[in-house]
Order: structure tokens, then C-alpha cells, then sequence
């Protein structure tokens, strides 16, 4: 029954595509000045098509209806209702309808917040949207269907990979999805732009709000997906450069490049061709990233299905969208000479955009050279940590530095003001390095120059704040995200030379002690919950100096369905430092396996991360009250 | 002129990626254990674990079967098959056992056989995992037993089970 709605509801989008492509069509060779009302109804129709087609798959997931593959394959009528839910995105082809309602309701919201704008441009940018939705609803209803029938119909699911059955993970894809297909609609419009001729400041103030909610959401969601690292995967980091991880910071990289130079386009009229090629960049490195995860052609630890049929329909597509805006691109392209002025602000903001572009390329190498080796030399490599770490790292240090240093210029202008201040800053941040140094303990130069240059930016950004909030100018939002950005990197670096980590082997009863700190394994329990059993464990964390009297109680959980054992890591948080216990059992022995931690500022890490979106957030809300 | 080299130059740097793109994409099954079985490895070069010599297909072919065994004294699931490994290596007479230590600390290592038992009757080190990549490795523990002639029989990922266990008791003993 569901799926038959379900299967409708989609083959009734392709129609309501088609028809809205050729009505818009229709509408261009016309001469009315406005869109017809045909097109907005149908927008409006195909939007509400598939949210109700959504939520289909939403109750077949809630009632447990079996018929349907995608809820056998995913779901257990034991599971909690949380996870019944989130299981609908958990999934390959449910993940593929999120997709696709996002794509339509931006489609739908672009065209009726653009109001002044010129009918043409509006009018391609719907045309090539339609063109991006039909694409996926093609693929969505003959390779990835989530509505297709299992018979006989099972008594029961095979039930959700337990390790995706958490509240993090439960929203991780809806808000990443927001920002990496959000992408899509300035795909569109740069198309449209390009083709319509509509540049230059009008077109930059059409897209910004897009860009913004895009940036915001792709932010929280690439933090919804550390916090879940960093608690489930249970080794206790938080970014692994994973090719997934990796998959989700390219079109960050390339949305916050997007954000910047459009405030130039906005108030100069400046790199209108840059801003275009950013616009492109974006949504098609979140193509090529859904291509490299779907595909199989990395493998990750998170990736869906190894189906090469969905890969090769994904890369079809990828490659029709690449040549599409290339060429027409090439045809459009006119070169502009700017004679920008060396200390401008325009100048540091395309500082700025290299900064992004190359982080950008090092990530995509580092993600997609393994795929290279191993097509052309037969060889097969992993990139890791190592390589990231030492390529980026060090030019974060000098990007941080001009991240402080930019704002403090002045549009066209050949000036800086207040250079006298910033080397007061210089000097405070490096005393308060040596301080933390003297006090607690050295760590490595590049750790030192990491620590200096965040300080650094934290203070040129807290004087702007106080300076922003005394005059209530516009600069808020902008200085709340580059201070938490500030304040990310310095957590950072703090987290990663004052974490402390032990392994070793305890049984009940038994203490252990290193440092200052003592660990006691109390206790050991049975215990059964609605979709698991687990053996818990009971630690009591004590320090020397201080009565800490922390009790930890990291799990083994038994999983039914599937059956799988995984490690829950047990973590007490404050505002100063996470303690985290894993532990694992040894087998004919009654000793076990346990991984201590501390990690310092964890939870200001996320909140850093929290905050720069904020940021976006504000100046979304600042923005939309000035215009609509 | 300069500009149409650019343009071509970009063209073609997107085909040549977009084609790398479509073969990896039929490469990928690699990964794939199934197909695995039946496949014959065909050059093996892993680093003694202590000796200074290097142990290569010949060594592999004087065996009925082998068992390779990828493992680290960090990984708890090796701690898991270590039981089944070390009956295997006891009652199998047609079977050897060929341990790759995976990216350990040889002085961890020692200390994890010297605690729980030796079953390998060849050791090799793979420091930084890099020849365990071309045996399709991406988590450990795995193992592949393989035959004479260095066809794979099976792959096992994840820790070998008291069913994997019968399986393997069972191919070995037919001969």
C-alpha cells in the first residue's frame, strides 16, 4: 500500500518536472513581464508531492512495513521510534529521497523569495534546478527505488547497524544534506546568470542568502557527524579524515571561498567569474563527494553500498554537469583586468578564497589519490592523518594571521589602520603562550605557532566585538564566526597536547595507577534493554591532588539485530575536560581491555564550531529582515 | 591561442579524471571478498618478523594450505580467534600458519605471543600496512586461507569464529 504511494507520488514529481521545465519554456519565448501563476502552483505541488511522499517512506519506517525493501533491510520492529524515524536518511535510498526534497524546496523558496529580480534569470534558474531534480528522481526510481517490494513479505527487519543509532547521527545527514544540496539552487542560478547575462551586484545579493543557510547548515552537520565520531567510533579523536569526513569539507571549503568573494562581488561589483566558478565548484564537489561515498570506489568506514551501477549513473550524471557549465562558461568567460590595491580589503578576502582553494585541493588529493595509484600503477595506498596533518597545519598558522589582519582594512583603499595594535596583540599572545608553557608544560614549535596565531585572532576579533557591539554596526555576525574560529583552533591545539591517554588491562577489584590519577574497576553488570544486552562496568576515577570521585561506566552492548557487539565508550563531560573509559573484553580471561582518556576543552570545541555557524545564522536573519 | 591551450588543457584534465573515475569505479570490487575466492595471489613479498629475509610465493607454495593472518597486539578481536588460531596450528598438520603483524611495535608483539601462545609457524611485519593493502586488507583482524597453489579458498574478516573454525578444519582434512 505505502509503496504504491509512494511509487506514485515520485512518478507523479517526473510529470510536474517536466511540465514546470516546459511552461518555463513556454513562459521565455512570451513576452509577459511576470511568471505565470501555472509555474508557482506547480512548484508548490511538486514540493508538497514529495514531502508527502517522504513521510510515506517516514510511517512504512514507523509501522514497521516489511513489504518494502529499504524498511527490511533497515529497521527491526523492536528499535525505538528515535531510530525507526532516522533510520528513513540511514539508509542509501532514503538518504536519495532527502536529497531530492531539498533540491525542490530550495527550487521552490528561491523562486518565490527573488521577487525583484528579472523573470528570465529566475526563469532558468527553475529550469536548471528541474533539470538537477528529474536527474535525481530518474535515478532515485530505477536504480535506488526505496519503495520497491520484498515477497514474500518477511516477519521481520534485519534492523538498523547499531552504530547508527544515535541521536548525533540521527540528525547528522538532514542538516549536512541542507548545506551540500542546498548548494544546488546557486548551481542554478550561476547557470542561469551565465546564460541570462545577469551579473554584478544584484545577482551576488540573489544568491548570498543561499550561500549563508547552506554554510550554517553544512557546519552543524559536519559537527553533528564529529560529535558522533568522537562518542561511537569509541577511539576517542573527533576528525579522522576519513573520506567521508573528507567528502563533507570539500564544498565547505568551497562555500566559505563563495561567502567571502561574494561580498566583494556585492559591494564592488568585483570577480563576477570567480564567484560563478565557486557557485559551480561547490555543488559539484557535493556531487563528486556523493560519487565517491556511494559508490564503493573508496572504502570508509561509513560507506552505504558497493553497487557499481549506482556509481557509473552518478558519474553520468556528474560528467553531463561538469562539460554543461564548462563549456558554457568558457563561452561566457571575458577577462577583466583589476587593478586592486594591494592592502584592500577586497585583496585580503582574495587571500582568503586561496587559503580555501588550497585546502580545498589538498584534501581532494589527498582523498582521491588512492583511487589514481590505483587505476594507473596497479599499487594501492592509504592516505592518513600524517599526510593532512603536515601538509595543513602549517598554513593555518599564516592564514589565522591574516584572518585578523584582514578585516582591519579598508575597501579600495590602500591603508590599514591600527597596525600599532596588532603588534600588541602579537606580543600578548605569544606571553600568554609561554605562559601556559611555564605553568603546565612545553609542547612542539608548530604546536607554539598554532597557539600564538589563535590567541592572536581571538583578540584582533574580541576588540572588533567590543568595538561592534559599542557602535551596533553590521560586523557582528562576522566577528562572532571568526572568533570562534579563533577559538576552535586554540581548543584544538590545547586538546591535542594536553590529552592524556593509558591502556591497560584491569579486572574487577583491581586499581591502577599512573600519573596522578588512580582507576578502580568497581563493578561488572548484566543488564538487558529493549533492542540489546549489555556488560557494563564500573570505574571510579580518582587524582592525587584533588577529590575527583568520578564514576565511569563504559559498555559492551550485544546487538540482536543485526547481531554485532560494539564498544560504547563511556564519557563525563565538564566545561574543562572529558574523561572517556572504552573497554573491550580479553577472551578466556576475566581481565579487560580498558583505554583511558582525558581530553581537555572537548566540549568548547563544539561549541567553537556551534558558534561559527551562529554566525552565518545571524547574518541570514540580518539579511532577511533587510529584504524581504 | 594561450587561452584555447588553457581551455583545452582544462578539458582534458576533467576527462582524464572523470576517466580514471570510470575504470576505478570497475576496480572497486577488489574490495569485494566474494570475488576474491577462486583468484590466484600472485606475488607475495612481506618482510621477515625477525629474520632478515624476505618471505615470498615460494615459501607459500611447499604448504598444502596456508592460512595468512593479519593481526596486532592492539587489535582485541585478534585476542578473540587467538584461541581458535592456536588449535588450528595444533591439531592441522596439512595447514600452516602465516602471521602478518599489522602496523604493531615489535616489542608489543613479542610480548602478546609470549603471553598468549605462538600459533604462527611463519611470522612477518607489516609496519606500516602497506603490503597488507594488496591482500585487500582494510580492517584487522582478516585472514585467507589459500591452497597449494595459491588459490584463495576463503577470506575472513573479522575474527575467525568457532564455525570458521569447522570450515577450515574441514577443507584441510579432505585432501
Amino acid at each position: 500500500m505505502l509503496s504504491n504511494i509512494g511509487n506514485t507520488l515520485l512518478s507523479l514529481n517526473i510529470l510536474i518536472g517536466i511540465s514546470i521545465i516546459y511552461f518555463s519554456f513556454q513562459n521565455l519565448s512570451s513576452s509577459k513581464v511576470l511568471i505565470g501563476r501555472k509555474i508557482y502552483h506547480l512548484c508548490l505541488f511538486q514540493s508538497t508531492f514529495i514531502i508527502i511522499c517522504f513521510l510515506t517512506l517516514v510511517s512504512a519506517f514507523i509501522v514497521s512495513d516489511f513489504s518494502i525493501i529499504t524498511v527490511y533491510q533497515n529497521s527491526h520492529s523492536l528499535k525505538p521510534l528515535l531510530y525507526k524515524i532516522s533510520g528513513t536518511w540511514g539508509n542509501h535510498e532514503g538518504s536519495l529521497l532527502l536529497w531530492v526534497i531539498i533540491l525542490t524546496i530550495f527550487s521552490f523558496f528561491f523562486l518565490l523569495y527573488n521577487k525583484n529580480h528579472p523573470k528570465n534569470y529566475k526563469i532558468y534558474s527553475l529550469i536548471i534546478q528541474n533539470i538537477l531534480i528529474l536527474g535525481f528522481l530518474f535515478f532515485l526510481l530505477f536504480s535506488s527505488n526505496p519503495f520497491s517490494m520484498v515477497s514474500p513479505i518477511p516477519k521481520e527487519g534485519l534492523g538498523l547497524n547499531p552504530i547508527l543509532q544515535d541521536p548525533a547521527l540521527a540528525i547528522h545527514p538532514p542538516l549536512l544534506y541542507v548545506g551540500f544540496v542546498g548548494s544546488s539552487i546557486y548551481f542554478s542560478a550561476a547557470i542561469a546568470s551565465l546564460i541570462t547575462n545577469y551579473s554584478g551586484k544584484l545577482f551576488a545579493q540573489s544568491i548570498k542568502n543561499w550561500v549563508l543557510i547552506s554554510w550554517s547548515f553544512q557546519t552543524l552537520g559536519i559537527l553533528a557527524g564529529s560529535i558522533w565520531a568522537y562518542y561511537e567510533l569509541g577511539w576517542g579523536g573527533f576528525w579522522f579524515w576519513d573520506p567521508v569526513e573528507n567528502a563533507s569539507l570539500l564544498p565547505w571549503f568551497a562555500m566559505t571561498a563563495l561567502l567571502h568573494s561574494l561580498i566583494v562581488l556585492e559591494k564592488r561589483s568585483l570577480l563576477y567569474f570567480w564567484v560563478i566558478i565557486l557557485c559551480l565548484l561547490t555543488f559539484i564537489l557535493s556531487v563528486t563527494g556523493t560519487f565517491l561515498v556511494r559508490s564503493g570506489i573508496l572504502n570508509s568506514v561509513h560507506t552505504f553500498a558497493n553497487d557499481p551501477s549506482r556509481g557509473l549513473y552518478i558519474l553520468i550524471f556528474l560528467s553531463l554537469m561538469i562539460f554543461a557549465s564548462v563549456l558554457l562558461f568558457f563561452n561566457k568567460f571575458k577577462s577583466s583586468n583589476y587593478n586592486l590595491n594591494s592592502n584592500s580589503k577586497e585583496t585580503f578576502i582574495l587571500i582568503n578564497n586561496w587559503f580555501m582553494i588550497f585546502y580545498l585541493l589538498t584534501v581532494l588529493l589527498g582523498t582521491v589519490y588512492p583511487i589514481f595509484t590505483e587505476v594507473l600503477t596497479e599499487h594501492k595506498v592509504s592516505v592518513g592523518p600524517p599526510f593532512y596533518n603536515t601538509v595543513i597545519i602549517p598554513i593555518v598558522v599564516i592564514f589565522l594571521f591574516f584572518m585578523s589582519v584582514g578585516p582591519r582594512t579598508q575597501w579600495i583603499k590602500n591603508k590599514f589602520y591600527n597596525l600599532n595594535l596588532l603588534f600588541k596583540i602579537l606580543i600578548v599572545s605569544i606571553f600568554i603562550n609561554f605562559s601556559i608553557i611555564y605553568i603546565f608544560k612545553s609542547y612542539s614549535l608548530m604546536s607554539n605557532f598554532i597557539i600564538i596565531s589563535a590567541l592572536f585572532l581571538i583578540f584582533a576579533s574580541l576588540i572588533d566585538l567590543y568595538k561592534s557591539l559599542k557602535k551596533q554596526n553590521i560586523e557582528f555576525p562576522r566577528v562572532i564566526s571568526h572568533l570562534a574560529f579563533g577559538f576552535l583552533i586554540l581548543f584544538i591545539g590545547l586538546n591535542y597536547n594536553f590529552s592524556i591517554e593509558k591502556d591497560f588491562n584491569l579486572k574487577v577489584g583491581e586499581k591502577k595507577n599512573f600519573e596522578n590519577y588512580s582507576i578502580e574497576f568497581q563493578n561488572l553488570k548484566l543488564e538487558d534493554f529493549q533492542n540489546y544486552k549489555a556488560v557494563i562496568g564500573e570505574f571510579k576515577i580518582n587524582k592525587s591532588d584533588e577529590n575527583l570521585n568520578q564514576f565511569l561506566f563504559p559498555e559492551i552492548r550485544i546487538y540482536e539485530k543485526p547481531s554485532t557487539i560494539t564498544y560504547e565508550a563511556s564519557i563525563r563531560s565538564n566545561l574543562l575536560k572529558d574523561y572517556y573509559i572504552t573497554m573491550s573484553n580479553i577472551d578466556r580471561s576475566e581481565y579487560y581491555n580498558i583505554k583511558f582518556q582525558k581530553k581537555p576543552f572537548m566540549m568548547w570545541i563544539w561549541i567553537s564550531v556551534i558558534f561559527i555557524s551562529l554566525g552565518g545564522f545571524l547574518r541570514f536573519f540580518k539579511n532577511a529582515k533587510k529584504y524581504y | 591561442m594561450q587561452k584555447n591551450i588553457i581551455k583545452l588543457f582544462i578539458i582534458s584534465l576533467i576527462i582524464f579524471v572523470i576517466g580514471v573515475f570510470f575504470i576505478g569505479l570497475n576496480k572497486s570490487s577488489i574490495y569485494d571478498t566474494k570475488d576474491l575466492v577462486g583468484q590466484k595471489i600472485s606475488k607475495i613479498q612481506l618482510d621477515h618478523f625477525s629474520d632478515n629475509r624476505i618471505i615470498t610465493e615460494e615459501d607459500l607454495k611447499k604448504n598444502d594450505f596456508t592460512l595468512i593472518n593479519f593481526w596486532a597486539s592492539w587489535c582485541a578481536p585478534c585476542r578473540d580467534e587467538h584461541a581458535m588460531l592456536l588449535k588450528l596450528n595444533n591439531d592441522e598438520k596439512n595447514l600452516k600458519i602465516l602471521g602478518v603483524n599489522f602496523k604493531d611495535k615489535k616489542d608489543n608483539a613479542l610480548k602478546f605471543l609470549k603471553d598468549l601462545g605462538d600459533p604462527y609457524d611463519d611470522l612477518a611485519r607489516d609496519e606500516f600496512g602497506k603490503h597488507s593493502i594488496n591482500f585487500g586488507i582494510y580492517g584487522i583482524p582478516e585472514s585467507i586461507l589459500i591452497d597449494k597453489d595459491l588459490v584463495i579458498i576463503k577470506k575472513f574478516i573479522g575474527p575467525i569464529s568457532k564455525n570458521d573454525y569447522s570450515f577450515i578444519k574441514q577443507i584441510v582434512r579432505k585432501q
